[in-house]
């Protein structure tokens, strides 16, 4: 197909990638924290991160909008003191991403430890490992299923949003025209055929992402006791 | 069988490391996305911005626009033309809010008279067409009865465009007040989030009739589907459409090339062939 076809898958899935990547970079401290740690605003944390499941996308659209625009304290602070601009922007949707797919990274990994049993950790404590060597060489290595769930949904889940891409991104080619805009997009003009194209390949790596998934997991669960 | 205790005597070293070695790595799927993110091109940064034009459209100019950017490529193939429609409303707030279009096309000449009160455009302000509203159908021929044909019960769902931002849906609610029918109607609309939408409405049938553009209902995919009623112009306030560089483009020779371009004589038919009534 076109240029303007492939710009446009190539853009879903490095936005997708790069949410996925920095999502696993953040989520992980962040489920741990939330698994094992006692604190008085836990369930306060656990409220926000479960935020965007229930919100409608283009809540956090417009709230996002409102809060990158030079108008606001925020946006002016990050504009003017960072030079970032947010709004209509690659990092800008990005950035909405990583909020918007937030939860599907950090339940399956929160639950992952949850599951443990908590000997696992307190074996490795007593024989003197320090946090960070118990969570890289005996929690992680144990929650495997949980931390391919947590990537595989927040990289289907990036791919399939709409309102907030829409809402923040503004449909720029090359910039924030992803594959579920360019479907409005094309059918919008009538151009049934091309929204078919594109939905057929989003159709397809999303099912095959979710076959690997589930394919994946049956295997392991069959081998761990998660 | 794999007792949890087996598990925890492997991790700290009491058993040899059998169990874990077994597990399908997450180490491959960590590099394949590492690939991913490192090998796909980062978005295009506005590095060769002169080079570059990106314009937003009111969508009644979907296929004229097109045919325009067509025939300006042949002439300056250098230059890398990207066309975003929609409402013109919707732009006049994306545009305030610094979204990074170099020229925009409004259907309402107001738009960017308000961009130029707030200093955001980079050139006086040019009247490229008046638009025309009709009232199409595919399954209905509104000739014979002209906006009346609305008061027909067999029609459950009439499209218009969003009169809140989008210029055409504006008019169109003029023209119904205008002729005392838009309390007896307004039951019945769907309406498009732009005029290109609210066409799409019509043409898929999930709308029995509409009031759109002219210049789609001309355009090839709806020309040959229905038949329109042209609306007289002087039913609603005239739909003077216009267009300007933006700020953002003050430095970019592109966005003023393609500006010029709309002046000549090849242009301007373009624009006539898609019923967009010349200013005199």
């Amino acid at each position: 197909m076109t240029d303007d076809f492939s710009q446009t898958l190539l853009l879903t899935l490095s936005l997708a990638g790069l949410t996925t990547a920095v999502l696993l970079v953040i989520g992980i401290p962040l489920a741990y924290w939330l698994a094992y740690g006692t604190f008085r605003l836990k369930p306060f944390v656990e409220a926000v991160v479960s935020l965007p499941l229930v919100l409608p996308p283009t809540v956090t659209g417009f709230y996002l909008l409102i809060a990158f625009s030079e108008d606001s304290m925020l946006g002016y602070w990050l504009i003017n003191t960072l030079g970032l601009r947010l709004n209509f922007t690659f990092t800008g949707i990005l950035v909405g991403s990583l909020f918007y797919s937030l939860p599907f990274m950090v339940h399956p990994i929160q639950s992952g430890f949850q599951n443990l049993p908590a000997s696992l950790r307190e074996a490795s404590f007593t024989l003197g490992k320090s946090e960070l060597t118990t969570l890289g060489r005996v929690l992680l290595p144990n929650i495997k299923p949980a931390l391919l769930s947590g990537m595989v949904l927040a990289f289907a889940h990036t791919i399939g949003e709409f309102g907030l891409v829409l809402m923040i991104g503004g449909n720029i080619p090359g910039k924030t025209r992803v594959a579920s805009i360019a479907i409005y997009d094309e059918v919008e003009s009538l151009n049934y055929d091309r929204a078919n194209a594109y939905a057929l390949v989003l159709l397809g790596l999303t099912f095959s992402i979710l076959l690997v998934l589930f394919w994946f997991n049956k295997k392991l669960r069959t081998r761990t006791f998660i | 069988m794999t007792t949890p205790d087996d598990v925890l005597y492997c991790r700290i070293g009491l058993m040899p490391y059998r169990i874990h070695q077994r597990l399908p790595a997450v180490r491959p799927l960590l590099i394949l996305l590492l690939v991913l993110v490192f090998r796909l091109p980062a978005p295009a940064q506005p590095g060769a911005r002169s080079r570059e034009v990106t314009i937003a459209a009111a969508s009644d100019l979907r296929y004229a626009m097109d045919a325009l950017t067509a025939t300006f490529r042949r002439r300056q193939p250098a230059i890398k033309v990207n066309v975003v429609y929609g409402s013109s409303g919707k732009f006049f707030q994306q545009i305030s809010r610094n979204a990074p279009f170099d020229l925009f096309f409004s259907a309402d000449i107001d738009y960017p008279r308000q961009l130029q009160q707030k200093a955001l455009t980079a050139s006086p302000i040019q009247t490229y067409a008046i638009g025309r509203l009709v009232l199409w159908s595919p399954t209905i021929d509104p000739n014979t009865l002209g906006l009346k044909t609305l008061l027909d019960p067999s029609i459950r769902t009439i499209a218009i465009a969003n009169p809140l931002h989008a210029p055409y849906g504006k008019r169109a609610e003029e023209s119904l007040r205008h002729y005392g029918l838009y309390d007896q109607v307004k039951a019945r609309f769907v309406k498009g989030e732009n005029i290109a939408q609210t066409a799409q409405f019509v043409s898929s049938g999930a709308a029995d009739i509409g009031i759109i553009a002219l210049a789609l209902a001309m355009s090839p995919p709806l020309k040959a589907q229905g038949r329109y009623f042209l609306i007289p112009a002087n039913t609603h306030t005239s739909l003077e459409q216009g267009y300007v560089v933006l700020k953002r483009a003050r430095n970019n020779k592109a966005a003023f090339t393609f500006a010029s371009f709309l002046t000549t004589p090849p242009a301007k038919a373009i624009l006539k062939q898609y019923g967009f009534a010349m200013p005199n």
